[in-house]
C-alpha cells in the first residue's frame, strides 16, 4: 500500500463517528480520505459489544455492535477510502500534522487538509474512585473483560462482583453469567440506575442478578489475585454506614464507573476543552476551536445511542470534506517564485494570482554573486517572459525589486509558476 | 542442586542489586537470591525515589554518613548505569512563620552532616519558584544537591551491570536457613535447593531481621512494618515540577508534593506502624491524611486527578546509634557480626536507603577487606550497563530510525504511555528476564498512565505469552497466584460455582 505524504481528509479512529465520518467526507468530495486505527480490525468498541440493541433508529433493525459496523465498513470500502490498521496517532499539530507509529508501515509523518477527531472514550478506573485495599490482579474495567470474554475468548475470572450500575457493567453481568460464571451483585454508589432501565430488566432482573442501590465497595480484599470484597451501604452524602458491612467472595471486582472522552490526542493539536463533558468545545459544523479540526463521537461527549453517534460523525466528515477543499482551492491559488539564475532568494514566496487585482506588488530578492555589467533582470512563466529589465550592475550587498504590474494578471493566470533570472546582457 | 559460590546476596532490593554490582568488580563466583518474581518488588520500588542531600538523618548517624557519602556518587553512577537520574535539588517548605525556625534547625543540622549547596530562600522567592505554593509559605530551605530518580531503573540496572559482568540472579528462590560448619556460614537452603558460598550477605530489607535470627546475630533485632501510601497524578491535569517536601516531624519527612522523572506529580507518604510487613493495602484513612497533606503545600491541587495508588513498607529498626552515647536507635545495622564468620548482615535500610544504597555496597567492600578477604579486581570488568530504547522519549527522527531498524518498535502496545512491542520484547529476553505484567511494566512504565492498562493489558499477557512460550493462563501480574485467565469460553465440560 502506498500512503501519500498529504490527504484531504484523516480521520483518527474507526469506530461508528470514525466510519461515517469518512464515508460522508467521500461522498462530499474529499479525494483522499485516510482513516487511522490503532486495533487490528475497523469498528472500535463496537467490535467488542456482541449483543444487540444497535442500529433501531438508522435501520430500523435491532443489530448486534459487530454487525452494525459492518454495515458501514462495507459502504466505507466501496468508495475508495484508504484504511491504516494496527496503526497508533502518536501525535497531532495545530498545523494539521500527524505523526503515526505502526509495525506494518513504520513511523509515517502526514498532513492533512483537515482533521476529523473520533478517538472514543476510555474507561474511569480504580483511582478515580478511590476504592481502598490491595491491589491484587483480578480488579478490571468492564470493558477490559468484555474484550477478553468477546474478543479474544477468554474468562479472567469465575465469580464476579461489579461496582456500578453503568451499561457496560450490566451488559457484562448477563454475557458472564452466558458463559457459567457466577455473578454475585452488582453495586451502585447513587440512588438511581447509571445505565439505560432497558438493560437492567435484560441484563439484570431476567437472571436473577441482584443490583443493590447506594451499596459501594468498602475494601479490596486478597494480595495476588482478589478474595473476596467488602460492600458497605451508604448515605445520601456517600458516607459509609457503620455495621451494613458484608464479606462477599470473589475473584473478581468489574468497574463500571463511567467513562471518559479520550482527548490527549486533541490537547497537543491545541483543542480547548469543556470542563463538563471533557470533550472539545465545537461548532455546528463540529469544528473545534483549531481551523480544520473537527470532532465527533464519544471524543465530544459520552453517547448512549450509537445512532447519534454515526449522525455526528457524518456532519463531521461533510464539514471536514467542505473545509478541505476549500483549503486545496486557496492553495490552488497560488504560484512559487523560483529563484533562477543567480538568484539567491525571492521575497514573497508564493503569489495568490488574483493578488495583481489589488494593484501592484514588488518582489524582492538578492543576487548570489556581483555582476559588474548591464543585466537583464527577468520574470518568466511557464512559457512566456513577464518582465524583463535592465540594470548596469547588481551586487549581493543591494537588495534588487522588481514590480509585476495589475496588466500582467492575464499572464499569472497561466503560468504553474514563476522563475526570476538575473544574467549579464552579453550572455543574453 | 549443590552449586559453590564465593558470595551469595540474598535479596534482590537496591541494596543487594548494588553490594551484587559492587562485588561484581572482583574476581570470585556471585549468586544473589530474590523470593518474588522479580528483582525490586520490595520498598525499592515503592519509595518517593528521591535521593537525599543528607540534612535529614540524625548527625553521628550511619544513616547521615551512608547519606552524605553517597549523594555525590550518584552522577557517575547514573552515568555508568545509564539509569534516569536528575539533580533537580529540593525545597523543605515553611508555611506561616511559626515553622521557619524548624526549616533554619534543619539546614544547620545539614551543615553539621556535611551538606554543601544548601541556602534559605524567603516566602516571595519561593512562590516564583513554584507559583500553587501555598500563599502563606514564609520561606523555604534550598537544598541544591537533592536529585531524583527511578528507583526501579536503578536496580534493575545495577542488577544488570553485575550480571554482565559474571554475577547469576535466581528468582522465584527464597532463603529458608543457613548451612553452617562450626560458627561459620557456608551455604544457605532455599525452596530451589542448597547454595554454598564462603559469605553470605543479609539485605533481605523488611525481612532482614528475620535472617539475621536464623544466623543467631542481634536477637534483639526487630523490624517494623512502617506504611507509607502514595497518590499518583496524570501529568496531562497536574504539573509540579519541584520536590517539595512539609517540615518534618517526628512521624518522619512528612508528606510531600514532588514530580518524578516520568513527570507524573505523586503525593505522599504518609508513616503509620503496622503489624503485618505483607500489609501494603491502600486505607481510607490514608487517603484522607495524603489529601490533607498536599493541600497543606498545593492548596489548590487537582485531587481528582489522580491515577493510581500505590504504598511501600519501611523497613523499620530499631539499630543503636553508630556513634557510641547517641540517643537514637533507628539506626542502620551494617556490620560483620563477631560471632559469626561468614556473614555479613544488614538491617533496617530505610530512608534514605535509596540514596545510600551505593554507599552501603561500598561499605560492605570494605568490611570484607577488613575482615581479610583478598578482593582481585577482574581486568574486564566493564562498569557501563546500556540503557534499551524509550519510545515515549524519544524526537521523531529517532523513531523512524528505530522503526526503520526493528518495526516492533513501531507497534505501540500502551497508548498513555507509548510503550511499544518492541520494547516488552526486549525486557523478556533482557539480562534478568522481565516475566510478569508488572516486571515489563516497572521497567517499561507501560500501564502506569491514565486508562490503567485498560488497553494494554490483554496485549501483553498475549505477547508475554508468545515469547516465554508458555500459555495465557501462565502469565500473572506478579507470580504465581496472581493469574489473569481463568479458561476459555464457550467451555461447556467447567462448571464454575458448585
Ligand atoms: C460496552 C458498550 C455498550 C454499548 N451498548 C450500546 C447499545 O446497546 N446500543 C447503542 O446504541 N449504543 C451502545 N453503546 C454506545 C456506542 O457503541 C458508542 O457510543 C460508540 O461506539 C462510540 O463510537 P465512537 O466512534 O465515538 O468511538 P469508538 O467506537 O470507541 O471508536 C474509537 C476508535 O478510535 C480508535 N483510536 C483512539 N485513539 C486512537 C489513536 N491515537 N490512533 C488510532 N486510533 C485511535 C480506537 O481504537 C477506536 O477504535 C455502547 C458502548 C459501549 C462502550
Ligand atoms: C514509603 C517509602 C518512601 C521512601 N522514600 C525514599 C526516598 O525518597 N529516598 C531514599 O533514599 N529512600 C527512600 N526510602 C527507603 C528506600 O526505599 C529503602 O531504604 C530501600 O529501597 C531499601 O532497599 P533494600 O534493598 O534494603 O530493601 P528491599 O527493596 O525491600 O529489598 C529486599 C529484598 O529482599 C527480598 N527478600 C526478603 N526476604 C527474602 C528471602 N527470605 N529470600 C530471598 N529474598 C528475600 C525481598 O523480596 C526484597 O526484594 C523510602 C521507603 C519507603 C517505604
Amino acid at each position: 500500500m502506498s500512503i501519500k505524504k498529504q490527504y484531504d481528509v484523516v480521520v483518527i479512529g474507526s469506530g461508528p463517528g470514525g466510519l461515517a465520518a469518512a464515508i460522508e467526507a467521500k461522498k462530499g468530495g474529499a479525494d483522499d480520505v485516510l482513516v487511522v486505527e490503532r486495533d487490528v480490525e475497523l469498528g472500535g468498541i463496537l467490535l467488542q459489544c456482541i449483543h444487540n440493541g444497535f442500529g433501531l433508529q438508522t435501520f430500523k433493525e435491532d443489530l448486534p455492535g459487530p454487525e452494525y459496523a459492518q454495515r458501514y465498513i462495507n459502504e466505507a470500502k466501496t468508495l475508495g477510502i484508504t484504511f491504516l490498521l494496527d496503526t497508533m496517532v502518536m501525535d497531532v499539530t495545530s498545523q494539521r500534522k500527524l505523526y503515526l507509529s505502526s509495525r506494518d508501515f513504520g513511523y509515517l509523518e502526514v498532513d492533512a487538509r483537515a482533521i476529523v477527531l473520533a478517538m472514543g472514550c476510555r474507561e474511569r478506573t480504580r483511582a478515580q474512585v478511590r476504592i481502598p485495599g490491595y491491589r491484587p490482579n483480578g480488579v478490571f474495567n468492564a470493558g477490559t473483560a468484555q474484550r477478553w470474554v468477546n474478543v479474544e475468548g477468554f474468562m479472567p475470572g469465575k465469580r464476579f462482583v461489579i461496582l456500578g450500575s453503568g451499561d457496560i457493567g450490566m451488559i457484562m453481568a448477563r454475557r458472564l453469567t452466558f458463559e457459567g460464571a457466577h455473578v454475585e451483585r452488582v453495586l451502585e454508589v447513587q440512588s438511581y440506575l447509571s445505565g439505560l432501565s432497558r438493560n437492567y430488566v435484560q441484563c439484570l432482573e431476567d437472571w436473577d442478578i441482584s443490583l443493590q442501590l447506594q451499596h459501594t465497595v468498602k475494601k479490596i480484599i486478597g494480595k495476588d489475585r482478589v478474595e473476596a470484597i467488602e460492600s458497605v451501604a451508604v448515605d445520601d452524602k456517600w458516607n459509609f454506614i457503620p455495621g451494613t458491612e458484608e464479606i462477599i467472595p470473589c475473584d473478581t471486582l468489574l468497574l463500571s464507573v463511567g467513562l471518559i472522552p479520550e482527548n490527549e490526542l486533541s490537547k497537543k493539536a491545541g483543542v480547548i476543552l469543556d470542563p463538563v463533558t471533557g470533550g472539545p468545545f465545537v461548532d455546528e459544523h463540529f469544528q473545534t476551536n483549531v481551523p480544520g479540526i473537527f470532532a465527533a463521537g464519544n471524543v465530544v461527549h459520552v453517547y448512549d445511542l450509537v445512532d447519534y453517534v454515526s449522525m455526528a460523525g457524518a456532519g463531521a466528515g461533510k464539514s471536514a470534506a467542505e473545509f478541505a477543499i476549500a483549503e486545496k482551492e486557496r492553495a490552488a491559488r497560488y504560484i512559487p517564485l523560483v529563484p533562477g539564475k543567480n538568484v539567491r532568494y525571492i521575497v514573497p514566496h508564493k503569489l495568490d494570482k488574483k493578488a495583481l487585482e489589488q494593484g501592484d506588488i514588488s518582489l524582492q530578492m538578492r543576487v548570489t554573486r556581483p555582476i559588474e555589467e548591464d543585466v537583464w533582470l527577468e520574470v518568466r512563466g511557464d512559457e512566456n517572459s513577464i518582465v524583463k529589465r535592465s540594470e548596469r550592475y547588481v551586487r549581493p550587498g543591494e537588495m534588487v525589486t522588481i514590480v509585476l504590474k495589475p496588466r500582467m494578471a492575464a499572464e499569472l493566470e497561466k503560468t504553474g509558476k514563476l522563475t526570476v533570472d538575473i544574467y549579464p546582457k552579453s550572455e543574453a | 542442586m549443590q552449586e559453590k559460590y564465593d558470595y551469595i546476596v540474598i535479596g534482590g532490593g537496591v541494596v543487594g542489586a548494588m553490594i551484587a554490582r559492587w562485588l561484581s568488580r572482583y574476581e570470585g563466583r556471585l549468586l544473589l537470591i530474590e523470593k518474588e518474581a522479580d528483582i525490586g518488588m520490595g520498598c525499592s520500588s515503592a519509595n518517593t525515589a528521591i535521593v537525599h542531600a543528607g540534612y535529614d538523618p540524625l548527625p553521628g548517624s550511619l544513616k547521615a554518613l551512608m547519606n552524605v557519602r553517597a549523594n555525590p556518587m550518584w552522577d557517575q553512577l547514573a552515568g555508568e548505569l545509564n539509569f534516569p537520574f536528575e539533580r533537580r535539588g529540593d525545597y523543605v517548605v515553611a508555611v506561616g512563620e511559626e515553622e521557619l525556625p524548624l526549616v533554619e534547625k534543619l539546614m544547620q543540622q545539614g551543615i553539621r552532616n556535611g551538606v554543601p549547596g544548601m541556602t534559605m530562600i524567603d516566602g516571595p522567592e519561593m512562590r516564583s519558584r513554584e507559583r500553587d505554593i501555598n500563599p502563606e509559605t514564609s520561606g523555604a530551605l534550598w537544598a541544591t544537591t537533592g536529585g531524583i530518580c527511578d528507583p526501579f531503573q536503578v536496580t534493575v540496572a545495577a542488577a544488570e551491570n553485575a550480571v554482565n559482568n559474571g554475577a547469576t540472579v535466581l528468582l522465584n528462590t527464597e532463603f529458608q536457613d543457613f548451612i553452617w560448619e562450626g560458627n561459620r556460614v557456608i551455604g544457605v537452603k532455599t525452596n530451589r535447593g542448597e547454595f554454598f558460598a564462603r559469605w553470605v550477605i543479609n539485605s533481605a530489607g523488611i525481612y532482614s531481621d528475620n535472617v539475621m535470627h536464623k544466623a543467631g546475630v542481634r536477637p534483639e533485632f526487630f523490624i517494623k512494618a512502617r506504611k507509607g501510601e502514595y497518590f499518583i497524578f496524570d501529568r496531562a491535569e497536574v504539573q509540579i515540577h519541584n520536590v517539595l517536601f512539609p517540615v518534618p516531624s517526628s512521624r518522619g519527612k512528612g508528606i510531600l508534593v514532588t514530580g518524578t522523572l516520568h513527570e507524573n506529580t505523586i503525593v505522599g507518604p504518609n508513616a503509620n506502624v503496622i503489624d503485618d510487613k505483607e500489609d501494603t493495602s491502600l486505607t481510607k484513612e490514608g487517603m484522607d491524611e495524603l489529601i490533607d497533606g498536599a493541600k497543606k503545600l498545593i492548596p489548590n491541587l487537582n485531587l481528582r486527578a489522580s491515577i493510581a495508588n500505590f504504598v511501600g513498607l519501611r523497613p523499620m529498626g530499631n539499630g543503636p546509634a553508630w556513634t557510641p552515647g547517641l540517643n537514637y536507635n533507628n539506626d542502620y545495622v551494617i556490620e560483620i557480626p563477631s560471632n559469626v564468620q561468614g556473614f555479613v548482615n544488614l538491617g533496617g535500610i530505610e530512608s534514605p536507603g535509596l540514596t545510600s544504597a551505593p554507599a552501603i555496597a561500598e561499605m560492605v567492600v570494605d568490611l570484607l577487606k577488613d575482615a581479610g578477604e583478598n578482593l582481585v579486581a577482574k581486568k574486564d570488568w566493564d562498569p557501563i550497563r546500556l540503557a534499551r530504547p524509550r519510545y515515549a522519549h524519544m524526537t521523531h527522527q529517532e523513531r523512524r530510525l528505530l522503526c526503520d531498524v526493528d518495526p516492533s518498535y513501531g507497534r505501540v502496545i500502551c497508548r498513555c504511555e507509548n510503550v511499544t512491542e518492541g520494547e516488552i520484547i526486549a525486557e523478556v529476553h533482557a539480562p534478568i528476564p522481565a516475566q510478569t505484567y508488572d516486571a515489563i511494566k516497572r521497567r517499561t512504565w507501560l500501564g502506569t498512565g491514565r486508562c490503567q492498562a485498560g488497553f494494554d493489558m490483554t496485549r501483553v499477557v498475549a505477547i508475554l505469552a508468545r515469547e516465554l512460550g508458555v500459555s495465557p493462563f501462565e502469565i500473572t501480574k506478579r507470580g504465581k497466584g496472581s493469574e489473569y485467565l481463568y479458561r476459555k469460553t464457550k467451555d461447556t465440560e467447567v462448571t464454575d460455582v458448585n
